[in-house]
């Protein structure tokens, strides 16, 4: 069996089930050592699957959230000041020397390791997830570049660190803005989008069995068809799943059973007022009636 | 459809085949450089490439780098290799010129090849094209729009200076205070620890001085895109004194007018004379009067010049009514485009400064959901006014 076959195996054993195209680029991702770069719309598992994979392989998961103005402190490294500050006390009062304390201040002990350089110094090559990376801004993109393609990084005190194991690097993006050619270059690529019915159908099976198969299919028929509806903002998986949770918790067997019911756990899928408002219970009787 | 493709007996082998593939995709528009073939040949190494699901698979994680590539992938994966042995698809120069020349020797595959590649190239670099043609296009019709509207008689030195402090206001309120990243300063909120540290082992750990840091004012770019069709004239005074006053003010201004055309004018708004400057623009400016293509424009402007000037921290101004002779929901499509280069977008509309004005016009609704600010704007005084509320975005 194929390499991207057995992955696709392992990581519905996490219970995270993808496809094809998804399961072959992480596959290849992993198997020629380049970073992922994963697209999508909010909530079709771009973060989920590298946690899967992390499980998977039994690897440790590093995750950068990205945000605006993201530094070197918070992605690389910081020094442990308030350490530095009583070792050069307590020093002073057992005798050292200048140049050993420098030393001793300045050695690995008291670096805190932020997620990159965390990444590149374990043992076992760990799943590196940064996460909405076009939240940050460009000079942190460049900065990145460059770390993905040594794997090192430079510490001016300490000298030049490079990488005891490669980790396997996924990048997530949602389209804050558009990333750099350079970085897109650099990555394989995946677009991930809604599942189809069958895909979400199994997603429902592998993560709440609890929910029988005709309630299921009713369940993503309706789902799937909200999103097809204007919306400000789509559900994606966790609220579909948010949403199946809901119903099995109030012994709900049949979506067009109980209108009341129905709108009230629509809280779980719409999250602005708006769609909310424009959500009425005609509308969700209509899909659901079809979806049935 | 869905048959494999029958390369002849004398091809060269895989690795001229893929080499034939990425010169393909290049044609079809996708960035593709030798990096990428050799990734593409590790990557069907890992796989069964003769299963055409898994080579697909394969090489649309290895060639393309955005949603619309990847969903344009699957039609130029299936003309290549899947077109059961017709050879009528775009591509079958290129394959000729691998096929037939392989009698040669081995090495005159590598420049056929290239050479394939090269063919297509002028296809997929029509932004390069566009730019160029915009300029040249420029001279060639300078001399007979002189004897159109002088704009010397339009915009008065007055005016001139007056949008110049206009320009000075606009600029103080935009900066951009978001910055999360400190710097070190005289004057901060923060202590600068590391510094602090660092200094404080030459007075033996004792920390004598404090070193501040503080997050600093980012510069914000202003990109103003004026319309100067039939509809405009009658509000090209403000409009073009505010275009020359930001120019003259702030340094890393960026200015374009359109009608029919998009014109980038900021190397000639560069001008210590502000007179000259005017002049420059009447010669720039043919076509003033005529019908706008407003969508057409701004599209052009969001692939081209907007990937080379505009990102984050750019403000685009737009100063249009909004009459559009082209498509309306154009201009929302381009405007889309645009946001996603992070950009906020605020349009001056010299109509809406009427008393019962609503955003009817087609192009103008289609507009609306996508812009930071809307702002009615037909004098100078009225630009003026603006810093207040463009304070917010």
């Amino acid at each position: 069996m194929a390499d991207w076959q057995t992955l696709t195996d392992d990581l519905a054993r996490q219970g995270y089930v993808a496809a094809p195209d998804l399961a072959m680029a992480l596959a290849l991702a992993v198997a020629l050592g380049r970073p992922l770069l994963l697209e999508g719309a909010a909530g079709v598992g771009k973060t989920e699957v590298a946690r899967a994979l992390a499980a998977a392989r039994e690897a440790r998961l590093i995750r950068l959230q990205c945000y605006e103005g993201l530094d070197a402190s918070h992605a690389i490294y910081e020094w442990n000041y308030q350490r530095q500050l009583l070792a050069i006390r307590a020093s002073a009062e057992a005798g050292e020397t200048g140049k050993a304390v420098e030393e001793r201040i300045f050695s690995e002990d008291y670096l805190l390791k932020r997620p990159l350089l965390e990444a590149i110094t374990q043992e076992m090559p760990p799943v590196l997830l940064i996460d909405e990376i076009d939240r940050a801004d460009e000079e942190f993109e460049a900065y990145l570049l460059e770390v993905l393609s040594d794997f090192q990084i430079t510490i001016p005190e300490l000298g030049t660190i490079t990488a005891t194991a490669r980790p396997i690097v996924i990048l997530t993006a949602n389209g804050t803005r558009d990333l750099s050619d350079a970085l897109r270059r650099r990555c394989l690529y995946a677009y991930v989008d809604y599942p189809d019915r069958a895909t979400e159908i199994a997603i429902i099976a592998s993560r709440c069995p609890q929910i029988e198969a005709h309630l299921a299919a009713q369940i993503v028929g309706f789902v799937q068809s909200v999103r097809k509806e204007e919306l400000e903002k789509k559900p994606g998986i966790a609220e579909m799943l948010d949403f199946a949770a809901a119903l099995a918790g109030l012994g709900v067997n049949d979506l067009t059973d109980d209108p009341v019911i129905l709108q009230a756990s629509l809280a779980t899928l719409l999250k602005t007022q708006r769609d909310r408002a424009n959500f009425t219970t005609e509308v969700a009787q209509r899909l659901a009636g079809v979806a049935a | 459809m869905t048959r494999v493709t029958k390369f002849a007996t004398r091809d060269a082998g895989p690795a001229a085949r893929v080499a034939g593939f990425m010169a393909h995709l290049r044609g079809n528009g996708l960035r593709l450089g030798v990096g990428e073939a050799e990734t593409a040949l590790a990557a069907l190494a890992q796989v069964q490439a003769s299963n055409p699901a898994e080579a697909r698979m394969a090489l649309r994680a290895v060639c393309t780098g955005s949603a619309d590539e990847a969903r344009a992938f699957d039609a130029m994966f299936d003309a290549f290799w899947l077109n059961g042995g017709r050879v009528a698809t775009r591509m079958a120069p290129g394959g000729d010129a691998n096929l037939s020349h392989t009698r040669s020797t081995a090495t005159a595959e590598g420049p056929e090849a290239a050479g394939a590649g090269e063919r297509h190239a002028p296809d997929g670099s029509d932004e390069g094209q566009a730019e160029g043609g915009g300029e040249g296009r420029l001279v060639a019709t300078g001399v007979d729009s002189l004897m159109k509207k002088d704009l010397r008689d339009i915009v008065s030195r007055e005016d001139i200076a007056q949008a110049e402090r206009v320009a000075q206001a606009l600029g103080r309120a935009l900066r951009d205070r978001r910055s999360r990243r400190r710097r070190a300063a005289r004057k901060g909120a923060q202590i600068d620890l590391r510094r602090a540290l660092r200094q404080s082992l030459a007075t033996g750990g004792e920390p004598l001085h404090l070193p501040r840091r503080t997050r600093p004012d980012r510069p914000v770019k202003i990109a103003a895109l004026c319309d100067v069709s039939g509809s405009m004239v009658a509000y090209a005074r403000p409009f073009l004194a505010f275009l020359v006053g930001l120019m003259r003010h702030d340094a890393t201004a960026d200015a374009y007018l359109f009608h029919t055309r998009l014109v980038r004018i900021t190397e000639a708004m560069r001008d210590p004379d502000p007179m000259r400057t005017l002049n420059k623009l009447t010669l720039l400016s043919d076509g003033f009067g005529g019908g706008s293509r407003i969508g057409e424009n701004l599209t052009r402007f969001a692939r081209t010049y907007a990937r080379r000037f505009v990102d984050g921290r750019t403000i685009v101004f737009i100063l249009s009514d909004g009459y559009d002779t082209g498509e309306g929901a154009e201009i929302g499509d381009a405007l889309v485009e645009l946001k996603r280069r992070g950009c906020r977008i605020v349009w001056l509309n010299p109509l809406a400064g009427w008393a019962d004005y609503a955003p009817v016009a087609q192009g103008m609704a289609a507009a609306l959901p996508h812009l930071d600010a809307f702002h009615p704007a037909n004098t100078l005084d009225r630009i003026a006014a603006l810093a207040q509320e463009l304070d917010r975005i």
